[in-house]
């Protein structure tokens, strides 16, 4: 790395070897955006092949899957079926074709809904994105703020307390305390609505983003966002509690070693207001680990809509994907994987992004 | 940022301090609790586990302090024999985890060039997966049944115990001692095994350690989606699937579940202690307290 940037001039695009990066006719973010997308790509392609490799890897016979029993007594059936599927192929050739597929947007049909599986998962997207959307911001929000809260306090009793609560948090299991919230706030209090997106009797909001309550929002409907708002509250938190967990237990430690940085203790001895010196000194710093860290929250947030979603019924893809794996549905189970992967990808490429605006040392690289 | 915080000899001299605290001695407690259930399972357990003999969902009550699931089976009972199946099976996950993601790890650090290569890239695919989503999809393409569950936990849990060995590795490879084990003559496996392996497996182990909470509820989940063990086995992750069919009898789906966590909590209990104490800045913490 230049030593020739950093410490000096701490804004982006100044320094010598941001000059010379210009001339050469590259901006060092956009080379640096180039690079990490061309990772991407390449792990996308990774990603094909892994659900490729484990489809072909099943031991069970896809023609006994897929056809009746009778058609299977009749090898000419049998022979037109997998010449139809390309099974006759070799092992490559299947490959390059199921490639070509997933680049048209074909991923297969589902054996269980026998509909197309890219039909499936673009209905169930959008209402895990609404659900895993909220629960990120939930987790920022609380997981950032208990972390800073644990740090300033460290040693005392509401440090001791949030500790505890973190380590509760990573070690519930999803799927049971999603069992439990759902029977005491819902069948028992009776103080939350149950399961769905939005209560039946409303219908819905016109979908534009897929999003209920944008949707109802963009509609003027206040009905709908409150109940679409409503029934986000508990698989929300449910899911959000192990993230929250997690991102209290990493900022800590990240805001007590910015904490202990020489330049803090000066800010301090000048007489800076603590405000100052926690947002614009210690969070600043503090929050290129966080983000790293709440981008890998983010892939623990997507596993988990698998365990709450089919608690809470909530028609997202984690519920897809529950009732795919159980049936052993193996292309809806393999498209999940694939989507989910990929969303995953683009997370941690918005993180990567993140990181090097945030930290100007990142993308000289 | 040269620290060391995992070296052997920081191990023994701030542990004993650590473990005094509240939380690592409540997390040691209730493991220890769990192991000897464990182990007495038989003796303990007041009914079999499997023998659907008893009045179907009764409640919470004296005889059956668990309550009864719908087949008539003993909860308490049930719980008890499921710790001989899940913490034992979680223990040889970490234990595979560990030897295969060392293994490959010490390769590509010892390596380098396209082991090095093939090895990490093949680790930066599984970590481009969410775990569980991962896990869910081999378990699935390998067919359902607990030890297909325990390898599809073992893929996606052997990189980082790869990405760190080979941290150790690199850093271990160019010592003087290990050089001079060259020189004399060693063959490239033996200076791995006698000079290099012994100096990176302290760390690792403790990787291990902090591990075996996410590692059982990674496998008890798959056992709850149905991917992993056999509905009459008293599999915690199960019986908590077992109980949402059933769900206003609350007691079905409680207990196993409060079994996961209570076993999760006390390894996660003991592994933050080890973190701390570990962490040369805290256990000085804790040491000036202590005095």
């Amino acid at each position: 790395m230049s030593n020739t940037a950093s410490g000096k001039t701490p804004l982006p695009g100044r320094g010598p070897e941001q000059a010379r990066a210009r001339r050469r006719g590259a901006h060092p973010l956009a080379r640096f955006l180039v690079r990490r997308l061309l990772t991407a790509v390449l792990l996308a392609w990774g990603i094909t092949l892994v659900t490729f490799v484990l489809t072909n890897l099943v031991p069970g016979d896809p023609v006994a899957a897929n056809l009746g029993q009778r058609a299977l007594g009749d090898p000419a059936i049998v022979a037109q079926w997998r010449a139809e599927h390309g099974l006759d192929k070799p092992l490559w050739e299947q490959y390059a074709l199921h490639l070509q597929g997933l680049l048209q947007g074909d991923f297969g049909t589902s054996q269980q809904s026998h509909r197309p599986v890219a039909q499936d998962l673009a209905e169930f997207v959008p209402a895990t994105l609404e659900l895993a959307g909220a629960a990120i911001l939930v987790s920022l929000v609380l997981g950032v703020g208990f972390g800073v809260l644990a740090a300033l306090r460290r040693d005392r009793l509401s440090d001791h307390l949030l500790r505890v609560l973190s380590l509760v948090g990573i070690s519930v299991p999803t799927f049971w305390l999603a069992l439990v919230a759902f029977y005491v706030f819902f069948y028992r209090l009776q103080i939350t609505p149950g399961s769905g997106r939005v209560d039946p009797a409303l219908g819905g909001a016109p979908p534009v983003t897929g999003l209920q309550t944008i949707d109802a929002l963009l509609a003027g409907r206040w009905d709908i966002f409150a109940s679409a708002a409503g029934h986000l509250i508990t698989p929300t938190l449910v899911l959000a509690l192990y993230t929250i967990g997690l991102l209290t237990r990493f900022t800590r430690s990240a805001v007590l070693e910015v904490l202990g940085q020489d330049y803090v203790r000066a800010a301090r001895a000048k007489g800076l207001p603590g405000r100052v010196i926690l947002f614009r000194y210690v969070l600043r710093s503090a929050l290129v680990p966080i983000i790293t860290v709440a981008g890998l929250a983010f892939g623990s947030l997507l596993s988990g809509t698998v365990l709450v979603e089919a608690i809470f019924a909530w028609p997202g893809i984690g519920q897809y994907a529950y009732k795919s794996a159980t049936t052993l549905d193996l292309p809806a189970v393999m498209g999940v994987g694939l989507v989910v992967g990929v969303v995953y990808l683009v997370i941690n490429l918005i993180v990567d992004v993140l990181y090097g605006v945030i930290d100007p040392r990142v993308r000289l690289q | 940022m040269k620290r060391d915080p995992l070296s052997r000899k920081g191990l023994t001299r701030r542990l004993p301090e650590a473990w005094r605290r509240p939380l690592a001695l409540a997390g040691g407690a209730v493991a220890l609790a769990w192991l000897v259930i464990a182990l007495a399972a038989p003796v303990l357990a007041p009914y079999d586990p499997l023998a659907q003999e008893l009045p179907r969902l009764a409640a919470p009550g004296p005889g059956h302090w668990f309550g009864t699931d719908q087949l008539g089976r003993d909860i308490l009972s049930r719980v008890i024999h499921g710790a001989r199946v899940t913490i034992p099976l979680t223990m040889l996950l970490v234990a595979l985890s560990v030897l295969l993601g060392g293994l490959l790890g010490a390769c590509a650090g010892y390596f380098g060039r396209w082991a090095d290569e093939t090895i990490m890239r093949v680790a930066d695919l599984v970590f481009a997966f969410p775990t569980v989503i991962l896990a869910m999809v081999v378990a699935a393409a390998l067919g359902a049944s607990l030890t297909n569950a325990v390898l599809a936990v073992l893929v996606v849990a052997w990189p980082a115990y790869a990405r760190v060995t080979r941290g150790l590795v690199l850093g271990v490879r160019e010592r003087e001692f290990v050089l001079s084990g060259r020189l004399l003559g060693f063959s490239a496996w033996r200076s791995l095994r006698v000079d290099v392996l012994p100096n990176v497996t302290g760390p690792v182990l403790v990787l291990a350690t902090l591990d075996i909470g996410t590692a059982l509820l990674l496998l008890s989940g798959l056992s709850f989606l149905g991917l992993g063990a056999k509905p009459p086995s008293p599999e915690w992750g199960a019986m908590v699937a077992g109980g949402v069919e059933v769900f206003d009898s609350w007691w079905v789906a409680t207990f196993p579940g409060l079994a996961i966590l209570t076993v999760v909590l006390a390894f996660n209990f003991l592994g933050d202690t080890l973190r701390d104490a570990l962490d040369p800045r805290t256990a000085r913490a804790i040491k000036e307290r202590a005095l």
